[in-house]
């Protein structure tokens, strides 16, 4: 099976916090740590063990900047056969549409059974895959937590939906997927796996190589634009406990037995 | 503006989601005058049941009866959706599992824009609808524009939209015949039940729940002593079962358990509204997290800004003392 997996390099939130600059036109970005986006390594972790089962190659594909390459190396060290970076200043100020656009024109290029994606991102928008099916015109499903692969042209998969319940269904391939988190352990890559991929060389396809007319994404082409990032005023909010922290235990406890927390 | 605006309604056992009286709202924050039109797809008696009880809040109700429809399989009902809708049109859904499933490629079938999980509306100006979203799991906001001159659609998170008292008497309309034919390359088989286990969570009047914060599984001990010396029970949030530290069954929020807890302990939890869609019924919600940005923090009673693995082994002991 000929898989490709869209992944995207974003701050570690779990690593980070994140702080509006001074004038709200972005986060802070100058110390944050980076790393591949944790549905997306899901995804490729997926995407490895199908192959490994059934054959066939994994390739990642990112739209990004030159640093985005280091996120392909790591995928790439996990099992994934080829990377791609799609990158060109006409991308900047994409929309969703605009880089499920960018992405679709790559797709075509090659030939994939399954295109898989995380199922959101930083951004929590959770829309580049349905909207990469609509356009590539296969069928979707999101928040994929089980994929069974068969013989035939179709695959029985299952998604997470509300209360934890597991909804089953039949899909054809070619298919788009967004991938859930829990759905395998993603492998652990260590300094090693990634130094053997280091000379790998990755192609960069640009807007003309993927015959994208400009001004149709980027900026230019974004019917959804982000105006400015704030923290809204804090409401009510909690009551930060303040002093030594055995002074806090003790303020708790009287809080909690107040309020029946202490049987 | 003139553009005509839809509400999709989502439905189970012939009852209406609660969406289904937030979209409604925020309709109206789009435009106070257009009138609304519910759209509702399923089959039965069931759907006749939620479209009467929709005329009863929407001025119109468009009715799509098909065996097909009896599960929403978001991949049908999309179909329906490209064969109904008018162009320009403004379609506002839930941000929920069908929601996410449908929305973003309706968009592009429709050459509509598409805005996810929308959380505030500021109103429009002239083919500008200006909303707020937010980013970094909670942790920022975002203001954002967005041309529905060809139409828009907008996938609205539960619960932050108050259901009003919007009342009508609505006319429902059979529309079941330009539906086209409701088939899909993607087949419904069987909703499978999440597993039961060994501790029910939605039993206990106080819960410890731990996030990613907790960093090691062997540090779920931390939260575990604490909870048996306050007689309480262990729950998590969603990374904690990913990294499957704990099971399915304790995982509070919109893909685990809902829970009513009278006192909730969150351990080293972000609060990300997911999380906070299973926790009913107003506790009292104490957050502990080194991390004075997390948006738990924001709907938090009391707050204690200190690292976790610290300070929750010397307030365990000091509860063990007290005893």
């Amino acid at each position: 099976m000929e898989i490709l997996v869209c992944v995207k390099r974003v701050p570690d939130t779990a690593e980070n916090e994140i702080v509006v600059n001074g004038k709200g036109t972005d986060i802070e970005r100058g110390d944050l740590v980076y790393s591949v986006n944790e549905w997306d390594n899901y995804a490729v972790e997926e995407a490895i063990q199908i192959r490994d089962r059934v054959g066939g190659s994994v390739t990642v594909v990112t739209v990004g900047d030159g640093d985005s390459e280091e996120i392909l190396r790591r995928e790439m060290a996990m099992g994934a056969d080829k990377g791609i970076l799609l990158s060109d200043d006409a991308f900047n100020g994409s929309d969703g549409r605009g880089i499920a656009s960018i992405l679709k024109s790559e797709i075509e290029k090659g030939k994939y059974d399954l295109i898989l994606t995380g199922a959101q991102a930083d951004d929590g928008a959770a829309q580049v895959g349905g909207m990469l099916a609509a356009m590539l015109d296969m069928p979707y499903a999101s928040l994929v937590n089980k994929i069974e692969t068969g013989s035939g042209n179709t695959i029985g998969i299952g998604r997470e939906i509300e209360g934890g319940n597991q909804e089953m269904s039949e899909i054809d391939l070619p298919c788009v997927l967004s991938i859930q988190t829990g759905i395998n352990e993603p492998r652990y890559v260590g300094i090693r796996g990634i130094r053997k991929v280091a000379s790998v060389e990755i192609p960069v396809h640009g807007a003309g190589d993927l015959g994208i007319a400009a001004g149709s994404v980027g900026a230019a082409g974004a019917k959804v634009k982000r105006v400015d990032y704030f923290v809204p005023p804090a409401g009510e909010g909690a009551e930060i406990l303040e002093g030594s922290s055995d002074e806090i235990a003790e303020k708790l406890i009287e809080l909690l037995k107040s309020k029946g927390g202490i049987k | 503006m003139t553009q005509p605006i839809f509400a999709y309604i989502t439905h189970k056992n012939g009852v209406a989601d609660d969406s289904a009286l937030e979209l409604i709202v925020a309709a109206k924050k789009i435009d106070p005058s257009a009138p609304v039109t519910a759209i509702v797809c399923g089959d039965g008696a069931e759907l006749d049941a939620v479209c009467t009880a929709m005329a009863a809040v929407y001025p119109e109700v468009w009715k799509v009866s098909s065996p097909a429809l009896a599960y929403p399989n978001a991949e049908v009902v999309r179909g329906v959706l490209v064969n109904l809708l008018p162009a320009g049109a403004v379609t506002l859904a839930p941000h929920d599992t069908f929601g996410m499933d449908l929305s973003p490629g309706l968009s592009v079938k429709l050459n509509a824009a598409f805005v996810p999980d929308v959380v505030g509306i500021e109103g429009v100006d002239g083919v500008t609808l200006k909303a707020v979203r937010q980013e970094f799991g909670g942790q920022v906001s975002t203001h954002i524009h967005c041309d529905m001159a060809s139409g828009v659609v907008l996938n609205i998170r539960s619960g932050v939209f108050q259901a009003d008292d919007s009342k009508a008497s609505g006319a429902v309309v059979d529309k079941s015949g330009q539906a086209g034919d409701c088939k899909a390359k993607r087949r419904f088989i069987e909703v499978v039940a999440a597993e039961v286990g060994d501790v029910d969570i939605t039993k206990s009047d106080v819960l410890v729940s731990v996030g990613r914060g907790i960093e090691e599984q062997e540090n779920i001990s931390i939260a575990q002593e604490l909870a048996d010396a306050i007689g309480a029970v262990v729950s998590c949030s969603r990374p904690i079962v990913d990294a499957k530290w704990l099971e399915k069954a304790r995982q509070v929020g919109t893909s685990g358990k809902t829970v009513k807890p009278k006192v909730y302990i969150a351990l080293g939890i972000s609060g990300s509204f997911q999380h906070m869609g299973g926790l009913k019924g107003n506790p009292f919600i104490v957050a502990i997290n080194k991390n004075s940005k997390a948006p738990i923090f924001q709907v938090a009673d009391i707050g204690v800004v200190l690292d976790l693995l610290e300070f929750v082994p010397e307030l365990t002991e000091k509860i063990k003392e007290m005893k």
